[in-house]
Protein backbone atom coordinates (compact mmCIF):
# COMPACT_ATOMS: atom_id res chain seq x y z
CA UNK A 1 0.00 0.00 0.00
CA UNK A 2 3.01 2.32 1.26
CA UNK A 3 4.91 1.32 -2.01
CA UNK A 4 1.79 1.89 -4.52
CA UNK A 5 1.30 5.70 -2.83
CA UNK A 6 4.72 6.26 -2.89
CA UNK A 7 5.39 5.06 -6.92
CA UNK A 8 1.78 7.30 -7.57
CA UNK A 9 3.36 10.50 -5.58
CA UNK A 10 6.68 9.78 -7.64
CA UNK A 11 4.55 9.81 -11.17
CA UNK A 12 2.62 13.16 -9.95
CA UNK A 13 5.44 15.01 -9.17
CA UNK A 14 7.21 14.05 -12.58
CA UNK A 15 3.87 15.06 -14.17
CA UNK A 16 3.69 18.41 -12.64
CA UNK A 17 7.34 18.96 -13.31
CA UNK A 18 6.64 18.28 -17.47
CA UNK A 19 3.64 20.05 -17.24
CA UNK A 20 5.71 23.40 -15.82
CA UNK A 21 8.23 23.24 -18.62
CA UNK A 22 5.48 22.69 -21.70
CA UNK A 23 3.34 25.09 -20.43
CA UNK A 24 7.24 27.52 -19.56
CA UNK A 25 7.67 26.54 -23.37
CA UNK A 26 4.29 27.28 -25.10
CA UNK A 27 3.92 30.69 -23.38
CA UNK A 28 7.49 32.59 -22.50
CA UNK A 29 9.56 30.86 -25.58
CA UNK A 30 7.56 30.00 -27.96
CA UNK A 31 6.16 33.69 -28.79
CA UNK A 32 9.60 34.94 -29.28
CA UNK A 33 9.45 37.58 -27.28
CA UNK A 34 6.85 37.61 -24.43
CA UNK A 35 7.27 41.24 -23.86
CA UNK A 36 6.53 42.50 -27.24
CA UNK A 37 3.78 40.21 -26.99
CA UNK A 38 2.47 41.50 -24.04
CA UNK A 39 2.39 44.87 -25.13
CA UNK A 40 0.58 43.88 -28.46
CA UNK A 41 1.03 45.87 -31.58
CA UNK A 42 0.14 49.27 -29.91
CA UNK A 43 2.94 48.98 -27.40
CA UNK A 44 5.96 51.85 -27.74
CA UNK A 45 9.29 50.01 -27.46
CA UNK A 46 10.31 51.73 -24.32
CA UNK A 47 7.19 50.33 -22.10
CA UNK A 48 8.38 47.06 -23.78
CA UNK A 49 12.01 47.24 -22.42
CA UNK A 50 10.89 48.51 -19.37
CA UNK A 51 8.43 44.93 -18.83
CA UNK A 52 11.23 42.87 -20.47
CA UNK A 53 13.21 43.77 -17.06
CA UNK A 54 10.31 43.60 -15.09
CA UNK A 55 9.69 40.28 -16.10
CA UNK A 56 13.43 39.60 -16.21
CA UNK A 57 13.62 38.42 -19.27
CA UNK A 58 16.90 40.07 -20.27
CA UNK A 59 18.04 36.88 -17.90
CA UNK A 60 18.19 32.99 -19.75
CA UNK A 61 15.05 31.03 -19.90
CA UNK A 62 16.92 28.38 -17.84
CA UNK A 63 17.04 30.87 -15.26
CA UNK A 64 13.94 32.32 -15.43
CA UNK A 65 12.08 28.66 -15.53
CA UNK A 66 13.70 28.00 -12.00
CA UNK A 67 12.58 31.35 -10.71
CA UNK A 68 9.23 30.90 -11.72
CA UNK A 69 8.61 27.50 -10.27
CA UNK A 70 10.81 28.42 -6.96
CA UNK A 71 8.85 31.59 -6.80
CA UNK A 72 5.03 29.33 -6.93
CA UNK A 73 6.56 26.60 -4.49
CA UNK A 74 7.07 29.63 -2.00
CA UNK A 75 3.69 31.02 -2.86
CA UNK A 76 4.71 33.39 -4.88
CA UNK A 77 3.10 33.96 -8.59
CA UNK A 78 4.41 37.45 -9.48
CA UNK A 79 2.58 40.50 -10.08
CA UNK A 80 -0.47 40.69 -12.49
CA UNK A 81 0.48 43.01 -15.90
CA UNK A 82 -2.70 44.12 -16.14
CA UNK A 83 -4.25 43.77 -12.22
CA UNK A 84 -0.94 45.27 -10.96
CA UNK A 85 -1.71 42.92 -8.24
CA UNK A 86 -0.68 39.96 -6.89
CA UNK A 87 -1.31 36.18 -8.84
CA UNK A 88 -2.06 34.16 -5.88
CA UNK A 89 -4.52 36.97 -4.53
CA UNK A 90 -6.24 37.14 -7.90
CA UNK A 91 -6.53 33.17 -8.09
CA UNK A 92 -7.46 33.65 -4.18
CA UNK A 93 -10.62 35.51 -4.99
CA UNK A 94 -11.62 33.96 -8.18
CA UNK A 95 -11.23 30.28 -6.40
CA UNK A 96 -13.86 31.47 -3.91
CA UNK A 97 -16.18 31.43 -7.20
CA UNK A 98 -14.40 28.54 -9.47
CA UNK A 99 -14.31 26.12 -6.49
CA UNK A 100 -17.86 26.48 -5.10
CA UNK A 101 -20.00 26.34 -8.49
CA UNK A 102 -17.73 23.69 -9.68
CA UNK A 103 -18.52 21.27 -6.34
CA UNK A 104 -22.73 22.74 -6.63
CA UNK A 105 -22.83 21.28 -10.33
CA UNK A 106 -21.48 18.04 -9.46
CA UNK A 107 -23.88 17.82 -6.34
CA UNK A 108 -26.45 18.72 -9.25
CA UNK A 109 -25.11 16.29 -11.33
CA UNK A 110 -24.73 13.10 -8.44
CA UNK A 111 -28.19 13.47 -7.13
CA UNK A 112 -29.64 13.40 -11.06
CA UNK A 113 -27.44 11.10 -12.63
CA UNK A 114 -27.31 8.23 -9.60
CA UNK A 115 -30.96 7.57 -9.68
CA UNK A 116 -31.59 7.89 -13.17
CA UNK A 117 -28.48 5.73 -13.52
CA UNK A 118 -30.22 3.35 -11.46
CA UNK A 119 -33.58 3.68 -12.08
CA UNK A 120 -32.85 3.01 -16.14
CA UNK A 121 -31.01 -0.13 -14.76
CA UNK A 122 -33.73 -1.69 -12.73
CA UNK A 123 -36.25 -1.11 -15.37
CA UNK A 124 -33.90 -2.35 -18.13
CA UNK A 125 -35.68 -2.29 -21.14
CA UNK A 126 -39.01 -0.59 -20.20
CA UNK A 127 -40.45 2.24 -21.82
CA UNK A 128 -39.04 4.52 -18.16
CA UNK A 129 -35.73 3.08 -19.04
CA UNK A 130 -35.55 3.91 -22.95
CA UNK A 131 -37.24 7.53 -22.76
CA UNK A 132 -34.36 8.00 -19.60
CA UNK A 133 -31.38 7.01 -21.76
CA UNK A 134 -33.15 9.14 -24.59
CA UNK A 135 -32.91 12.05 -23.11
CA UNK A 136 -29.58 10.76 -21.84
CA UNK A 137 -28.46 10.59 -24.99
CA UNK A 138 -29.79 14.20 -26.11
CA UNK A 139 -28.43 15.81 -22.69
CA UNK A 140 -24.78 14.42 -23.82
CA UNK A 141 -24.93 16.13 -27.09
CA UNK A 142 -25.88 19.61 -25.75
CA UNK A 143 -23.00 21.92 -25.57
CA UNK A 144 -23.44 23.23 -21.71
CA UNK A 145 -22.89 27.03 -23.30
CA UNK A 146 -25.82 27.21 -25.84
CA UNK A 147 -27.59 25.25 -22.32
CA UNK A 148 -26.88 28.38 -20.70
CA UNK A 149 -28.00 30.58 -23.19
CA UNK A 150 -31.62 28.71 -23.35
CA UNK A 151 -31.42 28.54 -19.41
CA UNK A 152 -30.85 32.42 -19.23
CA UNK A 153 -33.66 32.95 -22.05
CA UNK A 154 -36.15 30.80 -19.74
CA UNK A 155 -35.59 32.18 -16.36
CA UNK A 156 -34.17 35.29 -16.32
CA UNK A 157 -36.96 36.89 -18.98
CA UNK A 158 -39.63 34.44 -19.48
CA UNK A 159 -39.96 33.87 -15.86
CA UNK A 160 -38.16 36.23 -14.02
CA UNK A 161 -37.13 33.64 -11.36
CA UNK A 162 -33.22 34.30 -11.07
CA UNK A 163 -31.07 37.67 -11.71
CA UNK A 164 -29.41 36.54 -15.19
CA UNK A 165 -25.80 37.30 -14.71
CA UNK A 166 -23.49 38.79 -12.07
CA UNK A 167 -22.01 37.50 -8.79
CA UNK A 168 -23.02 39.47 -5.74
CA UNK A 169 -19.43 38.30 -3.69
CA UNK A 170 -19.91 36.20 -0.39
CA UNK A 171 -20.07 39.21 1.78
CA UNK A 172 -23.57 39.99 0.59
CA UNK A 173 -24.21 36.31 2.45
CA UNK A 174 -24.41 32.65 1.48
CA UNK A 175 -28.01 32.45 -0.18
CA UNK A 176 -27.54 35.23 -2.51
CA UNK A 177 -24.52 33.82 -3.91
CA UNK A 178 -26.12 30.51 -4.55
CA UNK A 179 -28.98 32.61 -5.91
CA UNK A 180 -26.25 33.65 -7.91
CA UNK A 181 -24.67 30.31 -9.09
CA UNK A 182 -27.39 28.15 -9.57
CA UNK A 183 -28.40 28.63 -13.51
CA UNK A 184 -24.80 28.62 -14.19
CA UNK A 185 -24.42 25.65 -12.04
CA UNK A 186 -27.13 23.75 -13.74
CA UNK A 187 -26.19 24.54 -17.13
CA UNK A 188 -23.09 23.13 -15.96
CA UNK A 189 -24.27 20.39 -14.39
CA UNK A 190 -27.04 18.74 -16.80
CA UNK A 191 -24.68 17.65 -19.67
CA UNK A 192 -22.20 15.78 -17.07
CA UNK A 193 -25.45 14.44 -15.31
CA UNK A 194 -26.32 12.94 -18.85
CA UNK A 195 -23.14 11.34 -19.41
CA UNK A 196 -23.06 10.44 -15.81
CA UNK A 197 -26.40 8.51 -15.57
CA UNK A 198 -25.36 6.15 -18.60
CA UNK A 199 -22.19 5.18 -16.52
CA UNK A 200 -24.05 4.67 -13.55
CA UNK A 201 -26.60 2.38 -15.82
CA UNK A 202 -24.28 0.22 -17.57
CA UNK A 203 -22.33 -0.04 -13.75
CA UNK A 204 -24.86 -0.72 -12.11
CA UNK A 205 -26.22 -3.69 -15.04
CA UNK A 206 -22.70 -5.24 -14.98
CA UNK A 207 -22.87 -4.94 -11.03
CA UNK A 208 -26.04 -6.88 -10.91
CA UNK A 209 -24.45 -9.57 -13.04
CA UNK A 210 -21.83 -10.68 -10.41
CA UNK A 211 -22.01 -13.92 -8.46
CA UNK A 212 -22.66 -12.05 -5.10
CA UNK A 213 -25.74 -10.42 -5.94
CA UNK A 214 -26.66 -13.94 -6.68
CA UNK A 215 -25.81 -15.00 -3.64
CA UNK A 216 -27.71 -12.17 -1.69
CA UNK A 217 -30.52 -13.24 -3.50
CA UNK A 218 -30.03 -16.78 -2.88
CA UNK A 219 -30.27 -15.71 0.80
CA UNK A 220 -33.47 -14.16 0.18
CA UNK A 221 -33.11 -10.69 -0.65
CA UNK A 222 -35.42 -9.09 -2.93
CA UNK A 223 -33.26 -7.55 -6.67
CA UNK A 224 -34.25 -4.05 -4.76
CA UNK A 225 -32.63 -5.51 -1.30
CA UNK A 226 -29.29 -7.33 -3.12
CA UNK A 227 -28.93 -3.85 -5.44
CA UNK A 228 -29.16 -1.27 -2.31
CA UNK A 229 -26.96 -3.65 -0.17
CA UNK A 230 -24.31 -4.93 -1.88
CA UNK A 231 -24.39 -3.94 -5.77
CA UNK A 232 -24.65 0.07 -5.07
CA UNK A 233 -21.08 0.64 -3.37
CA UNK A 234 -19.61 -1.41 -6.09
CA UNK A 235 -21.62 0.22 -8.69
CA UNK A 236 -20.40 3.19 -7.32
CA UNK A 237 -16.38 2.53 -9.03
CA UNK A 238 -16.50 3.22 -12.30
CA UNK A 239 -18.71 6.47 -11.36
CA UNK A 240 -16.07 7.82 -8.76
CA UNK A 241 -13.83 8.07 -11.92
CA UNK A 242 -16.06 10.05 -14.06
CA UNK A 243 -16.74 12.24 -11.24
CA UNK A 244 -13.01 13.09 -10.41
CA UNK A 245 -12.51 13.43 -14.38
CA UNK A 246 -15.71 15.69 -14.65
CA UNK A 247 -14.38 17.54 -11.15
CA UNK A 248 -11.70 18.82 -13.26
CA UNK A 249 -13.64 19.50 -16.50
CA UNK A 250 -15.64 21.40 -14.96
CA UNK A 251 -12.77 23.86 -12.90
CA UNK A 252 -11.36 24.45 -16.63
CA UNK A 253 -14.62 23.77 -18.53
CA UNK A 254 -16.12 27.05 -16.40
CA UNK A 255 -14.25 29.64 -18.71
CA UNK A 256 -17.20 29.66 -21.46
CA UNK A 257 -20.12 29.55 -18.92
CA UNK A 258 -18.34 32.32 -16.26
CA UNK A 259 -18.20 33.99 -19.40
CA UNK A 260 -21.76 33.84 -20.07
CA UNK A 261 -22.94 34.54 -16.50
CA UNK A 262 -19.91 37.30 -15.68
CA UNK A 263 -19.25 35.12 -12.55
CA UNK A 264 -15.90 36.39 -11.26
CA UNK A 265 -14.12 32.54 -11.48
CA UNK A 266 -10.82 31.15 -12.52
CA UNK A 267 -11.94 30.28 -15.92
CA UNK A 268 -13.23 33.94 -16.79
CA UNK A 269 -9.92 35.59 -15.17
CA UNK A 270 -7.65 33.36 -17.50
CA UNK A 271 -9.66 34.04 -20.60
CA UNK A 272 -9.70 37.35 -19.87
CA UNK A 273 -5.99 37.29 -19.95
CA UNK A 274 -5.25 35.27 -21.95
CA UNK A 275 -7.06 37.96 -24.44
CA UNK A 276 -5.24 40.77 -22.36
CA UNK A 277 -2.20 38.85 -22.88
CA UNK A 278 -1.34 39.19 -19.09
CA UNK A 279 1.26 35.92 -19.63
CA UNK A 280 1.99 36.02 -15.96
CA UNK A 281 -1.52 35.21 -14.83
CA UNK A 282 -2.04 32.47 -17.70
CA UNK A 283 0.97 30.84 -16.81
CA UNK A 284 0.17 30.62 -13.38
CA UNK A 285 -3.53 29.60 -13.49
CA UNK A 286 -3.09 26.62 -16.22
CA UNK A 287 0.11 25.22 -14.06
CA UNK A 288 -2.36 25.26 -10.62
CA UNK A 289 -5.39 23.75 -13.22
CA UNK A 290 -3.29 20.97 -13.89
CA UNK A 291 -2.32 19.98 -10.35
CA UNK A 292 -5.60 20.42 -9.40
CA UNK A 293 -6.72 17.71 -12.28
CA UNK A 294 -3.30 15.55 -10.90
CA UNK A 295 -4.24 15.61 -7.60
CA UNK A 296 -7.88 14.87 -8.02
CA UNK A 297 -6.73 11.97 -10.59
CA UNK A 298 -4.47 10.87 -7.76
CA UNK A 299 -7.70 10.99 -5.03
CA UNK A 300 -9.79 9.11 -6.96
CA UNK A 301 -7.34 6.39 -7.12
CA UNK A 302 -6.15 6.20 -3.29
CA UNK A 303 -10.07 5.76 -2.65
CA UNK A 304 -10.24 3.27 -5.29
CA UNK A 305 -7.80 0.99 -3.41
CA UNK A 306 -9.16 1.64 -0.36
CA UNK A 307 -12.49 1.06 -1.32
CA UNK A 308 -11.67 -2.34 -3.05
CA UNK A 309 -9.66 -4.82 -1.41
CA UNK A 310 -8.92 -6.40 -4.44
CA UNK A 311 -6.95 -3.48 -5.71
CA UNK A 312 -4.92 -2.99 -2.53
CA UNK A 313 -3.48 -6.40 -3.20
CA UNK A 314 -2.42 -5.18 -6.53
CA UNK A 315 -0.62 -2.41 -5.26
CA UNK A 316 1.57 -4.14 -2.53
CA UNK A 317 2.61 -6.60 -5.45
CA UNK B 1 -26.90 -7.17 -41.42
CA UNK B 2 -30.83 -7.62 -41.59
CA UNK B 3 -31.19 -6.36 -37.98
CA UNK B 4 -29.44 -3.14 -38.01
CA UNK B 5 -29.87 -1.32 -34.54
CA UNK B 6 -32.11 1.40 -34.21
CA UNK B 7 -29.91 3.78 -32.83
CA UNK B 8 -27.40 3.05 -35.47
CA UNK B 9 -30.40 4.14 -38.44
CA UNK B 10 -31.35 7.23 -36.42
CA UNK B 11 -27.61 8.16 -36.06
CA UNK B 12 -26.27 6.95 -39.43
CA UNK B 13 -29.37 9.72 -40.85
CA UNK B 14 -28.63 12.55 -39.14
CA UNK B 15 -25.06 12.44 -39.87
CA UNK B 16 -25.83 11.55 -43.71
CA UNK B 17 -27.62 14.24 -43.44
CA UNK B 18 -25.31 16.91 -42.53
CA UNK B 19 -22.64 15.60 -44.42
CA UNK B 20 -24.67 15.81 -47.49
CA UNK B 21 -25.64 19.68 -46.74
CA UNK B 22 -22.00 20.45 -45.79
CA UNK B 23 -21.22 18.88 -49.42
CA UNK B 24 -24.17 20.99 -50.56
CA UNK B 25 -22.79 24.10 -49.30
CA UNK B 26 -20.07 24.10 -51.67
CA UNK B 27 -22.08 24.62 -54.67
CA UNK B 28 -24.85 26.19 -53.18
CA UNK B 29 -26.57 27.68 -50.59
CA UNK B 30 -30.25 30.05 -50.60
CA UNK B 31 -28.05 32.93 -49.74
CA UNK B 32 -24.51 34.43 -50.27
CA UNK B 33 -23.24 33.82 -46.60
CA UNK B 34 -21.58 37.51 -47.07
CA UNK B 35 -23.81 39.20 -48.38
CA UNK B 36 -25.07 42.09 -45.54
CA UNK B 37 -28.53 43.28 -46.27
CA UNK B 38 -29.44 45.78 -43.46
CA UNK B 39 -33.01 46.64 -44.52
CA UNK B 40 -33.70 42.91 -44.37
CA UNK B 41 -32.17 42.59 -40.56
CA UNK B 42 -33.86 40.31 -38.08
CA UNK B 43 -36.35 38.82 -40.24
CA UNK B 44 -37.87 36.05 -38.59
CA UNK B 45 -37.92 32.62 -39.78
CA UNK B 46 -40.19 32.18 -42.74
CA UNK B 47 -40.65 31.47 -46.26
CA UNK B 48 -38.20 33.75 -47.45
CA UNK B 49 -35.33 32.99 -44.93
CA UNK B 50 -35.94 29.53 -43.45
CA UNK B 51 -34.14 30.56 -40.56
CA UNK B 52 -34.59 34.10 -40.36
CA UNK B 53 -31.53 36.82 -40.32
CA UNK B 54 -29.18 38.10 -38.25
CA UNK B 55 -28.69 41.88 -37.22
CA UNK B 56 -26.53 42.18 -40.82
CA UNK B 57 -29.50 40.76 -42.64
CA UNK B 58 -27.81 37.79 -43.61
CA UNK B 59 -29.74 34.36 -43.94
CA UNK B 60 -29.03 32.27 -41.03
CA UNK B 61 -29.73 29.44 -42.88
CA UNK B 62 -26.55 29.49 -45.31
CA UNK B 63 -24.56 30.38 -42.47
CA UNK B 64 -25.73 27.29 -40.83
CA UNK B 65 -25.26 25.53 -43.80
CA UNK B 66 -21.23 26.36 -44.33
CA UNK B 67 -21.23 26.73 -40.40
CA UNK B 68 -22.19 23.04 -40.77
CA UNK B 69 -19.30 21.95 -43.56
CA UNK B 70 -16.71 23.98 -41.07
CA UNK B 71 -17.43 21.77 -38.44
CA UNK B 72 -17.35 18.92 -39.89
CA UNK B 73 -14.16 19.91 -41.78
CA UNK B 74 -12.38 20.91 -38.74
CA UNK B 75 -13.07 17.82 -36.70
CA UNK B 76 -12.55 15.32 -39.10
CA UNK B 77 -9.10 16.66 -39.93
CA UNK B 78 -8.99 17.00 -35.74
CA UNK B 79 -10.04 13.57 -35.26
CA UNK B 80 -7.80 12.15 -38.38
CA UNK B 81 -4.82 13.88 -36.90
CA UNK B 82 -5.49 11.70 -33.72
CA UNK B 83 -5.90 8.30 -35.49
CA UNK B 84 -3.00 9.03 -37.80
CA UNK B 85 -0.55 9.49 -34.56
CA UNK B 86 -1.96 8.17 -31.76
CA UNK B 87 -3.05 4.38 -33.37
CA UNK B 88 1.07 3.67 -34.54
CA UNK B 89 1.78 4.92 -31.13
CA UNK B 90 -0.49 2.67 -28.86
CA UNK B 91 0.61 -0.37 -31.42
CA UNK B 92 4.58 0.51 -30.81
CA UNK B 93 3.87 0.82 -26.98
CA UNK B 94 2.25 -2.71 -27.31
CA UNK B 95 4.51 -4.11 -29.72
CA UNK B 96 7.20 -2.76 -27.43
CA UNK B 97 5.95 -4.10 -24.11
CA UNK B 98 4.82 -7.53 -25.29
CA UNK B 99 8.75 -7.84 -26.84
CA UNK B 100 10.35 -6.74 -23.67
CA UNK B 101 10.71 -3.30 -24.13
CA UNK B 102 8.67 -1.80 -21.40
CA UNK B 103 10.47 0.83 -20.84
CA UNK B 104 9.24 2.51 -24.20
CA UNK B 105 5.44 1.68 -23.41
CA UNK B 106 5.86 3.26 -20.31
CA UNK B 107 7.42 6.33 -21.60
CA UNK B 108 4.44 6.61 -24.11
CA UNK B 109 2.31 5.75 -21.46
CA UNK B 110 3.04 8.52 -19.12
CA UNK B 111 3.13 11.11 -21.86
CA UNK B 112 -0.02 10.10 -22.83
CA UNK B 113 -1.23 10.45 -19.51
CA UNK B 114 0.66 13.83 -19.03
CA UNK B 115 -1.65 14.98 -22.16
CA UNK B 116 -5.00 13.83 -20.26
CA UNK B 117 -3.46 16.05 -16.87
CA UNK B 118 -3.98 19.59 -19.25
CA UNK B 119 -7.43 20.62 -19.03
CA UNK B 120 -8.38 20.35 -22.68
CA UNK B 121 -10.57 23.44 -23.33
CA UNK B 122 -8.11 25.68 -21.50
CA UNK B 123 -4.72 24.54 -23.39
CA UNK B 124 -7.01 24.49 -26.88
CA UNK B 125 -7.55 28.32 -25.81
CA UNK B 126 -4.32 28.97 -25.20
CA UNK B 127 -2.72 27.33 -27.70
CA UNK B 128 -5.21 29.27 -30.26
CA UNK B 129 -4.42 32.43 -28.30
CA UNK B 130 -0.55 32.22 -28.24
CA UNK B 131 -0.38 31.12 -31.78
CA UNK B 132 -3.26 33.34 -33.14
CA UNK B 133 -6.83 32.35 -33.48
CA UNK B 134 -8.01 30.52 -36.85
CA UNK B 135 -9.72 27.11 -38.13
CA UNK B 136 -5.91 25.32 -38.92
CA UNK B 137 -5.03 25.99 -34.65
CA UNK B 138 -8.25 24.90 -33.19
CA UNK B 139 -7.40 21.78 -35.43
CA UNK B 140 -4.17 21.12 -34.16
CA UNK B 141 -5.42 22.00 -30.25
CA UNK B 142 -8.15 19.69 -30.57
CA UNK B 143 -6.37 17.27 -32.74
CA UNK B 144 -3.61 16.86 -30.26
CA UNK B 145 -6.07 15.94 -27.24
CA UNK B 146 -7.08 13.32 -30.08
CA UNK B 147 -3.63 11.74 -30.08
CA UNK B 148 -3.57 10.02 -26.31
CA UNK B 149 -7.42 9.00 -26.56
CA UNK B 150 -6.44 6.81 -29.89
CA UNK B 151 -3.28 5.67 -28.59
CA UNK B 152 -4.07 4.02 -25.40
CA UNK B 153 -7.57 2.65 -26.89
CA UNK B 154 -4.97 1.33 -29.49
CA UNK B 155 -2.36 -0.03 -26.97
CA UNK B 156 -5.24 -1.59 -24.59
CA UNK B 157 -6.63 -3.63 -27.61
CA UNK B 158 -3.57 -4.35 -28.95
CA UNK B 159 -2.22 -6.05 -25.92
CA UNK B 160 -5.08 -8.38 -25.58
CA UNK B 161 -4.72 -9.33 -29.17
CA UNK B 162 -1.01 -9.90 -28.59
CA UNK B 163 -1.37 -13.03 -26.45
CA UNK B 164 -3.58 -14.57 -29.03
CA UNK B 165 -2.46 -17.91 -30.60
CA UNK B 166 -2.42 -16.62 -34.46
CA UNK B 167 -0.21 -13.87 -32.98
CA UNK B 168 2.56 -16.70 -31.97
CA UNK B 169 1.89 -18.45 -35.11
CA UNK B 170 2.97 -15.06 -37.19
CA UNK B 171 5.82 -14.89 -34.92
CA UNK B 172 7.14 -18.55 -35.56
CA UNK B 173 6.82 -17.94 -39.16
CA UNK B 174 9.73 -14.98 -38.91
CA UNK B 175 7.29 -11.44 -38.98
CA UNK B 176 8.92 -9.02 -37.16
CA UNK B 177 6.98 -6.62 -34.29
CA UNK B 178 6.27 -4.20 -37.23
CA UNK B 179 4.37 -5.87 -39.62
CA UNK B 180 2.57 -8.30 -36.63
CA UNK B 181 1.36 -5.21 -35.49
CA UNK B 182 0.05 -3.82 -39.04
CA UNK B 183 -1.07 -6.89 -41.08
CA UNK B 184 -2.72 -9.17 -37.67
CA UNK B 185 -3.36 -7.01 -34.57
CA UNK B 186 -4.39 -3.76 -36.30
CA UNK B 187 -7.16 -5.22 -38.24
CA UNK B 188 -8.62 -6.83 -34.87
CA UNK B 189 -8.94 -3.90 -33.70
CA UNK B 190 -10.06 -1.73 -36.39
CA UNK B 191 -13.73 -1.85 -34.77
CA UNK B 192 -13.11 -0.21 -31.58
CA UNK B 193 -11.12 2.33 -33.12
CA UNK B 194 -14.06 2.90 -35.90
CA UNK B 195 -16.53 3.18 -32.68
CA UNK B 196 -14.23 5.42 -30.74
CA UNK B 197 -13.57 7.60 -34.16
CA UNK B 198 -17.30 8.48 -34.47
CA UNK B 199 -17.16 9.37 -30.43
CA UNK B 200 -14.14 11.56 -31.11
CA UNK B 201 -16.27 13.12 -34.01
CA UNK B 202 -18.98 14.40 -31.90
CA UNK B 203 -16.54 15.45 -28.90
CA UNK B 204 -14.61 17.65 -31.57
CA UNK B 205 -17.54 19.24 -32.88
CA UNK B 206 -18.60 20.86 -29.62
CA UNK B 207 -15.03 21.86 -28.72
CA UNK B 208 -15.08 23.69 -32.66
CA UNK B 209 -18.21 25.51 -31.25
CA UNK B 210 -16.72 26.08 -28.09
CA UNK B 211 -13.41 27.25 -29.84
CA UNK B 212 -15.23 29.54 -32.25
CA UNK B 213 -17.58 30.67 -29.76
CA UNK B 214 -14.73 32.58 -27.76
CA UNK B 215 -13.63 33.58 -31.09
CA UNK B 216 -10.63 31.30 -31.47
CA UNK B 217 -12.31 29.15 -33.99
CA UNK B 218 -12.76 29.69 -37.57
CA UNK B 219 -12.58 33.67 -38.23
CA UNK B 220 -15.07 36.00 -40.14
CA UNK B 221 -16.60 36.79 -42.68
CA UNK B 222 -16.26 32.68 -42.65
CA UNK B 223 -19.27 31.69 -40.66
CA UNK B 224 -19.24 29.15 -37.96
CA UNK B 225 -21.82 27.99 -35.36
CA UNK B 226 -20.11 28.65 -32.36
CA UNK B 227 -19.18 32.54 -33.15
CA UNK B 228 -23.17 32.38 -34.62
CA UNK B 229 -24.28 31.69 -30.91
CA UNK B 230 -22.07 34.38 -29.52
CA UNK B 231 -23.71 36.59 -31.40
CA UNK B 232 -26.67 35.41 -30.82
CA UNK B 233 -25.74 35.67 -27.16
CA UNK B 234 -26.86 39.85 -26.97
CA UNK B 235 -29.83 39.77 -29.20
CA UNK B 236 -32.00 36.03 -27.95
CA UNK B 237 -34.01 38.60 -25.89
CA UNK B 238 -35.63 39.65 -29.16
CA UNK B 239 -34.18 37.77 -31.80
CA UNK B 240 -34.12 34.04 -30.01
CA UNK B 241 -34.23 32.19 -33.33
CA UNK B 242 -30.42 33.53 -33.79
CA UNK B 243 -29.45 31.07 -30.99
CA UNK B 244 -32.45 28.17 -31.65
CA UNK B 245 -30.71 27.55 -34.92
CA UNK B 246 -27.04 27.13 -34.73
CA UNK B 247 -27.44 25.54 -31.33
CA UNK B 248 -29.85 23.24 -32.59
CA UNK B 249 -27.98 21.71 -35.78
CA UNK B 250 -25.00 21.48 -33.24
CA UNK B 251 -26.79 18.95 -30.92
CA UNK B 252 -28.40 17.01 -33.85
CA UNK B 253 -24.72 16.19 -35.51
CA UNK B 254 -23.50 15.40 -31.76
CA UNK B 255 -26.17 13.14 -31.66
CA UNK B 256 -26.08 11.63 -34.50
CA UNK B 257 -23.03 10.55 -34.52
CA UNK B 258 -23.40 9.42 -31.07
CA UNK B 259 -26.13 7.01 -31.73
CA UNK B 260 -24.38 6.17 -35.00
CA UNK B 261 -21.37 5.52 -32.37
CA UNK B 262 -23.75 3.35 -30.03
CA UNK B 263 -25.08 1.49 -32.97
CA UNK B 264 -22.03 0.80 -34.56
CA UNK B 265 -20.52 -0.89 -31.00
CA UNK B 266 -23.93 -3.00 -30.57
CA UNK B 267 -22.73 -4.24 -34.45
CA UNK B 268 -19.57 -4.48 -34.23
CA UNK B 269 -19.00 -5.69 -30.42
CA UNK B 270 -19.88 -9.25 -30.54
CA UNK B 271 -19.02 -9.67 -26.21
CA UNK B 272 -22.02 -7.08 -25.93
CA UNK B 273 -23.97 -8.95 -28.10
CA UNK B 274 -23.69 -12.32 -26.00
CA UNK B 275 -24.14 -10.62 -23.31
CA UNK B 276 -27.52 -9.14 -24.32
CA UNK B 277 -28.15 -12.30 -25.67
CA UNK B 278 -27.62 -14.10 -21.66
CA UNK B 279 -29.71 -11.19 -20.05
CA UNK B 280 -32.90 -12.53 -22.15
CA UNK B 281 -32.35 -16.30 -21.17
CA UNK B 282 -31.34 -14.95 -17.81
Amino acid sequence: MAHYILKRLLSLVITLLVATIIIFLIIEVVPGDPAAYMMGLSGSSEAADALRIELGLDKGALERYFSWVGGMLSGDFGISYTYRVPVSQLIGERTLVSVPLTVYALILSTLIAVPVGVISASRRGSIVDTSLMGMAQVGVAIPNFWFAILMVLVFSTSLGWFSAVGFPGWDAGFWPCIKALTIPAVSLALPQAAILARVMRSSVLEVMQEDYIRTARAKGLSRRQALIRHGLRNAMIPVLTILGLQFSFLLAGGIIIESIFSLPGLGRLVFQSIAQRDLIVVKSIVTLLVLAVVLITFLVDLIYVLVDPRLREEGRG
Amino acid sequence: MKHLPLSFIVGGILTLTFTLVAILSFIWTPYDVEAINIAGKFAMPGLDHLMGTDHFGRDIFSMVMVGTRNAIAVSLVAVGIGMILGVPLGLWAAGSRMNGGSLIDEILMRGNDLVFAFPSLLMAIMITAVFGPGAINAIIAIGIFNIPVFARMTRGGALSIWTRDYIMAARVAGKGNMRISYEHILPNILNILIVQATIQFSIAIIAEASLSYVGLGTQPPNPSLGRMLNEAQTMIFFAPWLAYFPGGVIVAMVLGLNLMGDGLRDMLDPKLKKRKASDVTA
